[in-house]
């Protein structure tokens, strides 16, 4: 058996070879997480979106560095109406069923994202009204002036209005009723495959969609697409090794270099538009696990820039990101709106003076907190925390560290019930107001949501409410400018690092890295090898 | 031959202190003749103590998370710090620590742990597996039904739940001092079922033969005939679980870290170690696996073998 | 004989019922599943009305009320992770891991009870003294360094094996088997072998064990002395007196075959039951990780029943009514 499994991958590695040559290609694609569901509306998840993109289309879609790019809208535009956008949409086009796509799939799949079981609805919030002009024209009216509205939908899908009526499928997945909705596991859409069978967390099989309409624009050079999800980190690198699978998409830092000596493969790394930092709990009168009763350490501006200065960036990055991140100074990754070089200022790393401050805020000796960490969601997080528990050490302040699974970990930041946490933050509109909005702003039932620092400014709170009214954009960047300057002084977050990401795959593929983390294939250009 | 001639003379001195006088000294020279239990022992016994005595022993305090420096981390074996020049004989760690002292410190909790939890799921197991088996009836239905409920869920869950139970039941601040106490419960509680199904086994095929029905017809009460005689008896496979079990224990105590219900990861364990080792097994840094792989190896082989030629030496019959 | 077999039902269902009541006091120490089910935009009011919607704001002992309810209508809900009907998940998982279950349980109880036989018969060989070394070693390492290890060698650097997954399967009715196709053979062999180590050394050094100490009973000697031959009083008599012990061990580990199989699937990308379990842990699906605990427990009850069952057929003592086999 043995023996006929080997001639058996020989002669699949020749035949996968041949096909290299040729302009036809099966691509297989492996993660570490499987897509939740193929319903475009049911789980707001980059995971979800990145699969979602080959089989479905929003109006607008981001390139790889986050540009929008005009999708199922040709144009759009705000009309004199500050409140009112118009889309023009693209002619000709057709679901994968051969119905053809007009503005009533668009109005029935913003209304259908906008049910109450609809993990979407937050991001059409601002919506009050959708217009049909014509088939082929749409307006937005929002409940004010929302500038920044098409950032809002680039990974809202459209469906097939027949198609879902056909198939019951009108409502978003409900729990409270228990029927599978028949969008979980088919799909219809106008994207650049199609869908041919799906096994969640085995895999899903996609086909060229040979109607589609950008082939003429895109390369659109892979046949099949396969795609695999494979959990453990260390057989994922192996398919990639062993020639099983042609592109990797979550490569474990520590593993980059060794896949990039290997002249059969390709490695590309690039920044992720997410920014990995620490909170700290500054509004409580006192802090449950630390040994200071009576005030709060953190509550001292001193203290936190203590902080800011005993962690050594440039030690993590080397050592536990293996050179893979960008150290940072302020929580918004580069490519964000209001994002400056000039408020990305890393503190040097000073022990000796941080330990001075410590000492003037009245802690000479230091005190006692208790660090929570995921390990399970962001690249290396328990390691970061160990090496910050190690740097703290230093000014002599004594971390506990608690690391669990981020199903445990994120309900404790959302129920302020942390006192010092790790977190990772990305800014899918890449605008600063979506930091501000979720991070900064005092914690109510809409705003403030991931805010477990206990922080309340109303100033703050007032200037993130108007953000959202301002139209003018000179004006709207100054007021960003403004609050950055207060709250990078205010320091009750420790930027870290912007997280990077790498891929890895064959030769002939030259996929790079998408700022999202959500590869889009269709633009994948497959190389001819010469050596062959 | 040697031991035919001793067992006569030894049964004819007073009873309770020359049968345990001549247990030891059966076992003693059984001990003199075996190579491998002679090795064994020396092994194990230098394991635990350099365990014990890690504060003392090993270069760094590997727990104190500011005598580790980040800067250092994946220094090869025999490399020196370029900043304190301190020397690094098994290499470092990606947090930097000495791997020799991180070995050491953690073999320490591994062993606590796996020893603790072992003994534990095993005294109670036996017990509850002896009174099973012997009285029968309602008593076995509903110790052996508790038993199918543990054996029903994966061990890990178990010592996930009683973990998490501990975890509520314990205030936040002393969360890792009594991370191993719990762990101990914990793992301990996952494992019993076992001993108690093997033993209630074989106690019923023993309580229905000639020697036993005897001591019964003789009125000697229950208890003592099940620690007399049902007892030695059903031991050899208790111990091969047992022996088996303890490598599990603290394999098992990885997995638990793992999960984020063990040891805080900057005090690791050995388990913990090899845990994030295996993360290095494509990209070269060998040492952070091998080392406490081998040490883990080692000790569970050792252990394993020791315990093999103790169930020989004390089984009767294998005289 | 009914009112045997009604009160062993009536005692499996206790069983099962006391492994659901403690899986829901459980799930809350897993997590909130409402941090994996909403996006990082949803608010905090969403967030409640999606807690209210699933119950999860009602106390443990009405949550698993409703959930038994629903389960002895034969409902057992919709996964918080796929949306989908758990007993349509669990079926579709269900082949991968019986095959990779029965074949490892197969290959541990052959090749155990073989080599223990061996080892038992030459003690102090050399080759025995190998063989019983190299199993420590083997279950001195966690079990997934085993398979890392293994798909290093087989699949990165001889290339003989599959590194992950089930290959090709073919359908039959709802049922897939890999043991029809070159690629779903060759994709067992690994797991299989990784899952099977364990259960293969407890179980080699069970049948050791025992058959040492029945080598040495007096039934033996008088077996040797009427002239038997080895053979024959090996396989004959004492491998027979070495079985009880060993079934129990042999089928209680069949149960936790399932169950430890959880490792293995995940580090092979095995579409099994574990692997199932594993994600819902990760994600805290209460129904899927729920009615895999029930499974898991009623393949142990059954298989135990077996077991107590098999004891009377090996030993006659206990057919003699002394001891009425319970359970």
């Amino acid at each position: 058996m043995l023996t006929s499994a080997k001639l058996l991958a020989s002669a699949l590695l020749a035949i996968a070879l041949l096909a290299g040559t040729a302009d036809a290609r099966t691509v297989k694609w492996a993660r570490s997480g499987d897509s939740l569901t193929l319903d475009p509306h049911a789980q707001n998840e980059g995971v979800t979106h990145a699969l979602a993109h080959h089989i479905y289309e929003p109006l607008i879609i981001r390139d790889y560095q986050g540009k929008p790019l005009p999708a199922l809208a040709e144009s759009w535009e705000l009309t004199s109406d500050p409140t009112v956008w118009e889309f023009k949409l693209r002619r000709g086009v057709k679901f994968h069923d051969g119905t053809p796509f007009t503005v009533d799939d668009v109005i029935f799949s913003y209304e259908r994202a906008m049910q109450p079981t609809s993990d979407m609805k937050s991001l059409l919030s601002s919506v009050d009204k959708l217009i049909r002009v014509d088939d082929y024209t749409l307006q937005i009216k929002t409940k004010g002036p929302n500038p920044l509205l098409p950032a809002n939908l680039t990974d809202l899908f459209i469906m097939s209005k027949a198609w879902a009526e056909k198939n019951n499928a009108v409502k978003v997945q409900d729990f409270k009723n228990k029927e599978e909705n028949y969008a979980v596991r088919h799909a219809n859409g106008t994207g650049p495959f199609v869908l041919v069978s799906r096994e969640p967390d085995v895999k899903t099989v996609m086909k060229r969609n040979e109607n589609y309409w950008g082939k003429s624009q895109m390369p659109a050079e892979i046949t099949e697409l396969v795609y695999l999800p494979i959990k453990s980190d260390a057989t994922r690198v192996a398919a990639l090794l062993s020639g099983e699978v042609d592109f990797v998409q979550d490569v474990p830092v520590q593993d980059i270099q060794r896949l990039q000596s290997d002249e059969n493969l390709r490695v590309v790394v690039g920044p992720e538009n997410r920014a990995i930092f620490l909170g700290l709990n500054v509004g409580d009168p006192e802090l449950k696990t630390s040994n200071i009763k009576g005030r709060n350490p953190f509550a001292d501006k001193r203290v936190r820039h203590a902080i800011n200065m005993a962690i050594n960036r440039q030690a993590i990055q080397r050592v536990v990101m293996r050179g893979q991140s960008i150290p940072t100074g302020i929580i918004a990754p580069p490519g964000v709106n209001g994002y400056t070089k000039e408020l990305d200022v890393i503190p040097p790393n000073d022990v000796e003076k941080a330990k001075q401050m410590l000492a003037e805020a009245g802690y000479p000796d230091g005190f006692s907190v208790t660090l929570h960490c995921p390990n399970d969601r962001y690249v290396n997080d328990e390691a970061i925390c160990q090496a910050v528990v190690g740097q703290l050490a230093q000014i002599g302040i004594q971390v506990n560290l608690v690391s669990q699974s981020k199903s445990l970990h994120f309900p404790i930041v959302q129920k302020d019930e942390a006192d010092f946490y790790l977190l990772g933050w990305g800014v899918p509109t890449f605008d600063s107001q979506y930091i501000f909005s979720y991070l900064y702003h005092t914690k109510t039932d809409k705003e403030g949501g991931w805010n477990g620092t206990r922080y309340s400014n109303p100033k703050i709170d007032e200037m993130t409410a108007s953000l959202s009214r301002e139209t003018d954009l000179v004006k709207r960047n100054q007021t960003i400018a403004e609050m950055w300057k207060i709250l990078q002084d205010e320091t009750i977050y420790i930027p870290i690092h912007i997280q990077t990401l790498a891929y890895a795959m064959k030769p002939d593929l030259d996929i790079p890295v998408d700022i999202s983390n959500q590869p889009k294939l269709k633009f994948l250009k497959i190389k001819k090898q010469q050596n062959q | 031959m040697q031991k035919h001639q001793r067992m006569p003379v030894t049964r004819s001195r007073s009873f309770r202190s020359s049968l345990y006088r001549a247990w030891d000294s059966d076992l003693a020279w059984n001990f003199r003749h075996s190579p491998v239990a002679i090795l064994a022992s020396i092994t194990t016994v230098s394991i635990i103590l350099l365990a014990v005595l890690a504060p003392w022993v090993a270069p760094q305090d590997a727990f104190d998370p500011g005598a580790v420096r980040l800067e250092d981390g994946f220094l090869e074996p025999m490399d020196r710090s370029p900043a304190t020049g301190m020397l690094y004989v098994l290499g470092t760690d990606s947090q930097g620590r000495d791997l020799l002292s991180a070995i050491l410190y953690g073999s320490r909790v591994s062993l606590l742990v796996g020893f603790a939890a072992v003994g534990f799921s095993m005294v109670l197991g036996v017990m509850l597996g002896l009174v099973a088996g012997f009285i029968g009836g309602r008593t076995d239905a509903v110790i052996m039904r508790i038993a199918d409920v543990q054996l029903s869920f994966p061990a890990i869950l178990i010592a996930l739940l009683v973990f998490g139970v501990g975890r509520g039941l314990i205030p936040p601040s002393q969360h890792e001092e009594m991370a191993i106490a719990v762990l101990i419960v914990a793992i301990g509680l996952s494992h019993w079922a076992q001993y108690a199904r093997t033993v209630r086994g074989s106690t019923m095929v023993e309580k229905g033969k000639e020697y036993v029905q005897a001591a019964r017809v003789m009125g000697r009460p229950s208890f003592a005939i099940m620690r007399e005689h049902v007892l030695p008896n059903v031991l050899g496979p208790v111990l091969v679980i047992a022996t088996i079990n303890l490598a599990l224990a603290i394999i098992e105590e990885a997995t638990l870290s793992y999960l984020g219900a063990g040891v805080p990861p900057t005090q690791p364990s050995l388990g913990t170690l090899i845990r994030v080792g295996q993360q290095f097994l494509f990209s070269g840094e060998w040492w952070i696996l091998f080392f406490p792989s081998m040490a883990l190896i080692v000790l569970a082989l050792a252990i394993n073998l020791l315990g093999d030629w103790l169930r020989d030496a004390l089984n009767p019959r294998l005289k | 004989m009914i009112a045997y077999a009604l009160r062993s039902v009536a005692q499996a269902l206790l069983v099962l019922l006391a492994v659901a009541l403690i899986a829901f006091s459980m799930f809350r120490f897993v997590g909130d599943p409402v941090a994996n089910m909403m996006g990082q935009e949803a608010s905090q009011a969403d967030r409640r009305a999606l807690a209210e919607q699933l119950g999860l704001n009602d106390p443990i002992l009405v949550q698993f009320g409703r959930f038994i309810g629903d389960v002895a209508q034969g409902d057992f809900g919709i996964s918080y992770r796929h949306g989908r009907k758990v007993s349509d998940l669990i079926l579709e998982r269900l082949p991968a891991t019986v095959e990779l279950a029965a074949l490892s349980a197969i290959l541990a109880t052959v090749v155990g009870i073989v080599l223990g036989v061996y080892t038992a018969i030459r003690r102090g060989g050399l080759l025995a003294h190998i063989i019983m070394t190299t199993s420590l070693v083997g279950v001195s390492l966690p079990t997934f360094l085993i398979g890392i290890g293994l798909i290093y060698l087989f699949a990165v650097e001889l290339r003989w094996l599959p590194s992950f997954g089930r290959g090709e399967t073919v359908k039959i009715g709802w049922w897939t088997t890999g043991l029809l196709t070159p690629s779903g053979r060759a994709s067992l062999i690994m797991p299989v072998v990784t899952l099977a180590f364990y259960q293969l050394t407890l179980i080699m050094r069970l049948v050791r064990a025992q058959m040492l100490e029945t080598l040495r009973t007096d039934y033996v000697k008088f077996a040797r002395a009427r002239g038997l031959p080895e053979s024959r009083i090996h396989f004959k008599h004492a491998l027979r007196n070495t079985l009880i012990p060993v079934v129990t061990i042999a089928g209680l580990q069949f149960g936790s075959v399932v169950a430890f199989a959880i490792v293995t699937e995940s580090v092979f990308q095995w579409p099994g039951l574990g692997a199932l379990f594993v994600q819902a842990v990760q994600f805290v699906d209460i129904p899927v990780m729920a009615t895999y605990l029930l499974f898991v427990a009623l393949v142990f009850v059954v298989v135990n029943l077996i077991v107590d069952l098999l004891y009377v057929v090996l030993d006659p003592r206990l057919r003699a009514g002394r001891i009425r086999p319970v359970g």
